[in-house]
């Protein structure tokens, strides 16, 4: 019966979107500029995650050949496929890791400066949704050429392979996208709630940790026993990282790799059926602070 | 044209007194106290007008200017700006209005001003010849020229302050409303706004809805003055209508406000 009344504002809601004036692609772009010139302004930080994720890239590939070096029949992976995996993870940081919201929001949200934001003929969903992708895609671009280089020429078995044929290399550049906007829509998730909660620190912290967990950014999920890996894999959280990672070394092919996609498209549909349904209670009964 | 009828708005405020004892209680059981902070407001603002709007701290001065925008949805009451709710069509009204928080910033922090007016540009489908004219037009007028390619979080207030009036007008809006623009500026970047308000005032017959607690700002911009204090409106009328011959406005503000009980 719950779920019922839920369903109902779910319509109600998109029935009322649609009759907007529909916000111009040009929008995106232009998060995605903003965004961009943003990353060139810090350079300093630009370069020192560069360093750090190539420091952090090979202490992980350490402890897995010290792993592998114990028993390398248990191993769910090649090494070549491990390393390709750890070094897009690290390229790619900033498309996955849950962990990197954007704390603008989150101020502005506890502060008020969300007034300004609902003085823009967008909706808030939307423009929210554009600005942290955008975020995600020029953090990852401004980032992801130095190490995909000089991975590729490392010596065996740092070194990242290249796909094994084209039709991989779009498959793996398909299942990104889809990964990077699950990220997104989750982590819309955890600014909607923060219109409830005002203070983002416990839910910034569960949503964190559970994803870095359950998409695989510790330990690959094929790594996990059997049976528990085939519960994570139907989490929202596997359908970021996890596939687009394990594409690209064709360690996830065939099947498998078709009901992944099917997963990503679902988690997406309704994480941000949920993040709209969330976002339209939050401005119903926001009030902002001050005055 | 912007009315309001009868608009009321309570927000519910969670109270207790000192103590562990009593937070411990509160924990349990919360006390709520309602506090009205606009009690049946009505009044009506002619195209081109320009109205200061005041009254002391928590008059719900705010209150009123983020229900015109369409921010809160106030408990009763009707408002219509230029015939939308703002509350009910907050998009397409958004889009047809400035606003300006003197105590908040619009401008994306790290990046050189021009970025987050490019930004506003796009936000509000503003075509690029029109942009062009308007950010010429507010450049000049607010003498913006260096500042544009400075961040923003290196400017001086009285810098930043030229720079939001200028993003709030990109798209042209018939009707502005500022919440406490002058709101700690120096007595030169007081002038300049002023100066400015009244010109664009003039030139695009703007509507100009305006909070402040500095009375120079109202004896410069605005011909009309609505006073209210504790959520009521209780005078609206002209500045002259309140003044007794050649007294200094704060006097005669401070005056009225003992006057009301306010």
């Amino acid at each position: 019966m719950r779920f019922e009344v839920a369903v109902m504002r779910f319509s109600d809601f998109s029935a009322a979107d649609v009759t907007r004036p529909h916000p111009n692609p040009q929008n995106n772009l232009a998060f995605f500029r903003l965004r961009f010139l943003t990353g060139l302004q810090y350079r300093a930080a630009a370069l020192a995650g560069v360093a750090t994720q190539f420091a952090w890239g090979f202490m992980e590939i350490k402890v897995f050949l010290a792993f592998h070096r114990t028993n390398p029949a248990a191993f769910p992976m090649t090494l070549g496929q491990l390393s390709s995996y750890l070094w897009l993870q690290q390229a790619f940081l900033a498309f996955f890791m849950a962990w990197l919201m954007e704390g603008e929001l989150f101020d502005c949200i506890g502060g008020g400066g969300v007034a300004y934001e609902l003085c823009r003929p967008i909706n808030l969903y939307d423009m929210w949704f554009a600005r942290s992708a955008a975020t995600r895609l020029s953090a990852g671009l401004l980032r992801c050429f130095p190490i995909l280089i000089v991975a590729a020429f490392l010596p065996e078995p740092y070194r990242m392979h290249a796909p094994a044929d084209p039709v991989t290399a779009l498959l793996f550049l398909l299942t990104m996208v889809l990964g990077l906007l699950v990220t997104v829509a989750v982590c819309m998730i955890v600014y909607m709630l923060t219109f409830f909660t005002i203070s983002p620190l416990g839910l910034r912290l569960l949503f964190s940790m559970a994803a870095e967990f359950f998409q695989g950014a510790v330990i690959p999920l094929p790594f996990f026993p059997r049976p528990i890996q085939a519960v994570m894999e139907l989490s929202p959280f596997a359908a970021m990282q996890n596939v687009p990672l394990r594409v690209y070394s064709g360690n996830l092919a065939g099947h498998a790799l078709l009901r992944a996609v099917a997963l990503q498209l679902f988690w997406i549909f309704a994480l941000v059926m949920l993040g709209k349904w969330l976002n339209a209670l939050a401005i119903k009964k926001t009030t902002v602070q001050g005055g | 044209m912007i009315v309001m009828k009868n608009i009321c708005k309570t927000y519910k405020v969670a109270k207790r007194n000192a103590g562990f004892k009593e937070a411990a209680r509160s924990f349990f059981r919360r006390e709520y106290e309602n506090v009205q902070a606009l009690d049946h407001i009505s009044f009506t603002v002619q195209d081109g007008e320009t109205v200061g709007y005041i009254g002391p701290n928590g008059a719900g001065k705010s209150t009123t200017i983020k229900i015109l925008s369409g921010i809160l949805t106030p408990d009763s009451g009707e408002c219509l700006v230029d015939g939308r709710t703002p509350w009910k069509n907050r998009i397409d009204h958004v889009a047809q209005i400035g606003v300006v928080f003197g105590q908040r910033s619009q401008l994306w922090w790290d990046v050189p001003v021009i970025d987050s007016f490019e930004l506003l540009r796009d936000i509000y489908s503003v075509p690029h010849a029109a942009y062009r004219d308007n950010l010429d037009e507010l450049t000049e007028l607010l003498d913006l020229g260096e500042l544009l390619r400075t961040p923003a979080r290196q400017l001086s207030l009285g810098q930043r302050m030229r720079c939001e009036l200028a993003a709030s007008l990109l798209h042209s809006p018939k009707i502005l409303f500022l919440d406490e623009p002058t709101i700690g500026l120096d007595a030169v970047s007081k002038i300049a706004v002023r100066e400015f308000i009244v010109k664009r005032n003039q030139t695009h017959n703007t509507t100009v809805l305006l909070t402040t607690h500095d009375m120079q700002d109202i004896e410069a911009i605005t011909k009309r003055i609505i006073l209210i204090g504790k959520g009521r409106l209780l005078l609206d009328g002209s500045l002259e209508d309140i003044r007794r011959g050649g007294e200094d406005i704060d006097k005669t503000v401070a005056e009225l406000y003992r006057s009301y009980e306010i």
